[in-house]
Parts: structure tokens; sequence; C-alpha cells
């Protein structure tokens, strides 16, 4: 019998994949709902296996109202013809993303026939402190954004001894957490969301490697609540997960006792921050702790926690199943490995591409995004999120590594790029950048709280005044305020995107601000 | 409006929800408040008094987190939440006239404003290579247009009329 393939990520349900299922079922097909393999812009993007080799081929933007199965055809306009040797999945390195699109996420079977618990029953065959050399000779860093050294944390994490929550008695019961960061809030970035609906387990086997590691008994991962489809596949993943004691007491039959549950959060994008996030996790305010003490000697409810986000802990997997020397041996410097690379905004081909460290934005964005979905003249691109400096369509040939970037004064981030055409008004960027953050900032601190507010007044004067020097000399200087007086990366990277936007693309800031708008729209209508 | 959290008995219900969350999970305030929003659509008054008594802790302490967090609100939602996604990648795809044209459709069709109340803008829908993106009640949409969200809000009525 034939077998369908159909994608139940959020991207593909949004271009309506759920319609093209029930369509192929109605017509008595055997469908078998996947994550996406990330081609975002040809989703739905459907599947068949080839019944006597299991090749897949494949059909682009399919919509249930204009087929019968029998209308996919090979030769059909939009067929694909094998999925897995078209050019943008066939330069990629899959490590972490090595199963989404291929199986079904919350299929156990599925999960450990296309390699999964590899990497787990290897790290319980070894002990805690050679896990934790693996992840350490790997080169992994941290993948939300600031990029730390993860055997170094687990190390740290591993040599705590085991505490009572903070204000229990000295009796009460010993934890450890391994906490993950699925706050993914930043624009252009979807890489958590897509492996947590495409390969849950691969996430918790990760999480489980983690506990044995540093000696860990809790997991949290904290999940926003703008994802309410990947909330309800960890949710079944983790039910599953149990049932199969892949979590819980002993789990693999080992001596490993851990269990996660998830937390979703509530709307603020600061909750991303560690500090904040653990905060939130405590039923409090998300505002910024300081540190120290770091949440690796004292974090969630006081104990010793491993905080991480979702791409590090889903690399470690494949790192201990595949070795960590072959995945030290990809990348450049000290970026090591494969980084989930975001392609978004105006772009031809938006979606995932992992690859290794060192392959430059313009080969990302022109050779495999094919330049930008308007057909226009690209104009600028925001790297790491709304705190991400605006690089120019120039200065694409930096290679995508954390030094490279950052000897360009921008960083990775999270790894997502977002591609502006011609249209865009910077000047408005740069404002919108400062009103990001007097809308998410926490309060906490000063700079970030009513600096914000002014920067979106400074700017505002700048774009009125003819002569404005002045108010040009004081957004600088405000940002420098902000940069080095902030207590976290809100405030103090808020000035990435309004300087770079500034420094590379001054023009826009000598016309006013509706007069810009309505150049842009007039410019966009036409 | 009148609290539905007024008599005696409303107010044991409401512990009898909140109470076992307080006895499994440590750190609970935010999930209470969570859990009074899931049952009631937002958080009425009289909640903040109740959550402070099962978590042990302070009004002042459940007030600090109901007042921090957006999605926590004060009163009743519309009948269809649309949120349209006003962050960077989405707004590289029109995401501002997009939001400019909502507002004006519903500007011009009272029933339509009635309905789905003030557009709040959301930061993101990691929807970010098929942008613009909305979000109507948990639907996802892609490339949105006027028209597609008009017709995912009449889905979400009828599938909300088929439930009663």
């Amino acid at each position: 019998m034939t077998v369908w393939f159909v994608p139940r990520d959020a991207a593909a349900l949004s271009v309506g994949a759920n319609a093209v299922a029930a369509a192929l079922e109605a017509q008595g097909e055997q469908v078998v709902r996947t994550g996406s393999r990330g081609l975002l812009w040809l989703e739905p993007l459907v599947e068949r296996a080839d019944s006597r080799n299991g090749t897949r081929v494949g059909w682009g933007n399919v919509q249930a109202s204009d087929f019968a199965s029998g209308d996919l055809t090979e030769t059909a306009p939009n067929y694909l013809g094998v999925v897995e040797e078209l050019d943008y999945l066939a330069c990629q390195e899959r490590w972490i993303y090595e199963r989404v699109g291929i199986t079904d996420p919350v299929d156990p079977e599925d999960y450990l026939s296309h390699g999964g618990m590899v990497g787990l029953q290897r790290a319980l065959n070894l002990s805690p402190a050679d896990v934790v050399t693996a992840v350490t000779a790997s080169g992994l860093r941290g993948r939300g954004g600031a990029g730390f050294p993860t055997g170094i944390k687990w190390q740290t994490v591993a040599e705590q001894a085991a505490v009572p929550h903070k204000g229990d008695p000295i009796d009460a019961p010993r934890h450890k957490y391994i906490c993950v960061n699925a706050d993914e809030g930043d624009s252009g970035t979807f890489a958590d969301r897509m492996l947590m609906e495409g390969d849950p387990f691969c996430l918790l086997e990760g999480m489980a490697i983690a506990a044995h590691a540093v000696g860990a008994d809790r997991g949290m991962i904290y999940l926003r609540s703008e994802y309410p489809a990947a909330i309800a596949m960890m949710h079944e993943a983790i039910d599953k997960a149990r049932d199969r004691g892949w979590l819980g007491q002993g789990i693999m039959g080992s001596t490993c006792n851990f269990d996660v549950t998830v937390r979703v959060g509530a709307g603020s994008y600061v909750c991303g921050e560690e500090t904040a996030m653990l905060e939130s996790l405590e039923g409090r305010r998300g505002t910024v702790r300081a540190k120290p003490p770091l949440p690796a000697i004292e974090g969630l409810f006081g104990t010793p926690t491993v905080i991480n986000n979702v791409l590090t802990i889903a690399s470690v997997p494949s790192i201990l199943a595949r070795g960590a020397e072959a995945y030290a041996a990809l990348g450049q410097e000290r970026s090591r490995g494969t980084q989930v690379f975001q392609l978004a905004g105006n772009i031809a081909r938006g979606g995932i591409v992992e690859v290794a460290f060192g392959i430059s934005a313009h080969e990302l964005i022109f050779n495999l995004g094919q330049g930008t979905k308007s057909g226009r003249p690209l104009k600028a691109v925001q790297v790491g999120g709304p705190l991400g400096a605006y690089l120019t369509a120039e200065s694409l040939q930096v290679p995508m590594a954390y030094e490279a970037l950052a000897a360009e004064g921008a960083m990775l981030g999270h790894g997502g790029l977002v591609v502006f055409d011609d249209s865009v008004d910077m000047a408005e960027q740069a404002r919108f950048a400062m009103e990001f953050c007097v809308e998410e900032s926490c309060g906490k601190c000063t700079p970030c709280r009513i600096g914000a507010v002014r920067g979106v007044e400074v700017i505002d004067d700048l774009l009125a005044s003819d002569t404005s020097t002045n108010a040009e000399q004081l957004l600088r200087d405000l940002c420098d305020v902000m940069t080095q007086g902030s207590l976290c990366a809100m405030g103090g990277l808020t000035p990435q995107p309004v300087l770079s936007a500034l420094d590379q693309f001054p023009e826009d800031f000598k016309r006013s601000v509706s007069q810009s708008s309505d150049a842009v729209q007039g410019a966009v209508r036409e | 409006m009148e609290s539905p959290i007024k008599t005696p008995e409303q107010i044991d219900a409401l512990k009898g929800l909140l109470t076992p969350i307080v006895e499994r999970e440590p750190g609970p305030v935010l999930l209470c408040l969570q859990a009074a929003q899931t049952h009631y659509g937002y958080v009425p008054d009289g909640a903040v008094a109740v959550i402070a008594e099962v978590c042990n802790v302070s009004r002042a302490d459940v007030h600090g987190t109901f007042s921090y967090y957006s999605d926590l609100k004060k009163a009743p939602p519309p009948e269809i939440s649309v949120r349209l996604c006003a962050a960077e990648a989405c707004q590289a795809v029109g995401g501002r006239r997009l939001a400019a044209a909502w507002d004006e459709a519903c500007a011009a069709d009272p029933e339509l404003a009635a309905a789905t109340g003030t557009n709040e803008p959301v930061f993101c829908l990691g929807n970010c290579a098929l942008g613009p993106a909305a979000l109507v009640n948990d639907e996802l949409i892609g490339n949105a247009n006027v028209e597609a969200l008009k017709s995912a809000i009449k889905a979400a009525q009828n599938a909300a009329e088929t439930a009663l």
C-alpha cells in the first residue's frame, strides 16, 4: 500500500496541510503526519514513499481544493522528484534535524528505527564525567545566543551538590534541574518550534543525557504560549516517553531517575533571558536577576540548574551517537559543529538550513534562499533576532560563525536571518527596535526601562529636525548608556539594531517619519 | 460586570481547581493564574485573593505576577481572538500594511469588530518564512491577508456553534 506523508508542523498547517491530509484520507489513502522538512516555501509539501525501496518523492504547494491523489503524478507541475535530492536539502548536514520531516514525531517506534535513543544508551553506559567530557570535546556552545560552552556549564552543575528548594526544610528532597529554554521569542527564528513539533523525543533524550551527566532529577521546558501546537506536541511526547520508560524512575533500565514537565510562558519576551525565565518558572514577575550567583550554582528554586536552549540540548543525542570528534571536525575557530539557520522575512525560499558554521550569509540568502520574495533588491538583513545588527547587502560575505560576526559588530543570536527588500525604511526599523524594548523591558534596570522610552523620543526628534547633529549625538550617547549599563541583553543589545541602521543607512534618517512612511507605502503600492 | 467568584460556593470551586496544582507544583502562582484564565476566559475580580490564599503568599505577590504578563487578562476576551504578528520578519513582507488594512476592515464592519475586539499585536508566532502571520484563536495563518483572516474567523465561529 502507498504511504503518504503530510506535515503537521504549524507552518505547514498555516497554509492548509490539514485539509490536504483530510483529502487524502477521504480517498482511502494511508497518511503519516510528520514534522516539516523545513522547505517552507513549498508547504504543504506532500511526500509519497516508493513501495519498493522507501525513497520519498514529493509535491510542493499542494492544495486540498485542486487534487485527487491520482493528480499527484510525476508529470504534475508541482512534482519535486526525490525530496532528499533537492539542492536545499542535499547540501545540508543534519545532526539536530536528522529526523525532522521524516518520522512521525510522536511515534516511539519510528523514533527508534531512525536512530533515536542511541545517544542516551551510549551516555548511560558512560560515567557522568565521561559524558561531560564528550560534550566539552564536541565544542558545543549555547545556541540560544550567548554561545557559552555547554560542557563547562554542565561541569559546573555536576560539581554542585543537590539541595532542597530554597525555603524548604533542610531534610526536604534534594534536587538539581535541567531547564530547557523554549521561549523562542526572536523574530525570524522558528527552529526550536519546528524541532519540538517535528522530533520532540530528541529534546527529551537530550535532557535525559544532561540529567545523567550532571545528576539532575527534574526537568522543565519553558515553552512560550504563542506556540500552541508545540505545547500539545511536547505533552503528547512526554506521556509516550513515560510509557516507554524513557522518563521516570530508572530510565532505560539504569539507575537514573528523571522526569520532565512543561511550563507555558505568558507573553513576555524577556523571559527568554535565563534568569527572567527562572523567575517566571518560580511563578513571579519575569524580571532579570543579577548574577552572581550563576544559575549553575543557584538556579531554579535555589538548586544547581543547567539552562540550555532547545537546539543546544537537541544537539547532544547525535553528538553522543556519532561521536564528539566528528562533530568538532565541522565548523571554524571556536564555532564547532552545525548551526540551524533560519531564513525568514522577505525571502523567496525561506526555511531551515542546518549546516556547519562558516557558510556565508550571502550563500544562505542568495544560493539557497534565492533572494527576496518580492523580487526587489535586497537592502538589509537582520541577523540574530530583534536585538541583532542589520547587515547591508555589501557585507553579506561574512562567515556565519560566532567570532566572524562579532568582528563585524554583529551576532549570531539564535541563527535567524530576516531579509528586507529596498522598500524598508531603516529609520522606522531603528525606531521599532526601541519601541520593542519599551514594550518588553522587564523594568528592573533604568538604562533599559527609561532608555528605551527616551530612545523612541530621540529618534522622533532626529527624524523631525533638519539639523539633526544634536539629536544624533544624544541617540549615540543614550545607546552607549544602554549598552554599558543594562543588566541583561534586552537593554544591552537594543542599541545594536539601532546603531547599525544609523551607521549603515544614514540617508534613511534624513527624512521625517511621516514622509518616509508615505514614500515607502507609495513605493510598495506601485 | 459581575465577577463569577463571589459566593462561597464559587470560591470553593476555584479552590478545588487550584489546590491540586499547588500540591503538585513548586512555585505555583503563575500556573494558578493561567488555570483561572483557562477556566473563566480571564482572571476575574476575586481570583487574586483566592490564589494568594491557596498558594500561601501575599495578594501583592499574586497581583505582581498578574500585572506583569500580557497574556493574563482582566476582562472577558472577545468571541474570537485575532492577533497579527508585529515583529520584523512579518514587517519585511507587509505586516504593517496588513495591520492597517485589518483596522480598516474592522472599522467598516461593526459586527466583525465586535466579534474580534481590538487587534492585540504579538511579537513573533514562529512562522517567519510564511509571513505575514496571524493567530485566530489557536489557528496559525500563513501568508495572511484580510480575506484569509475573515474566513478563519468564520470557520472559528462555525466551530464554536457546532460545539454548542
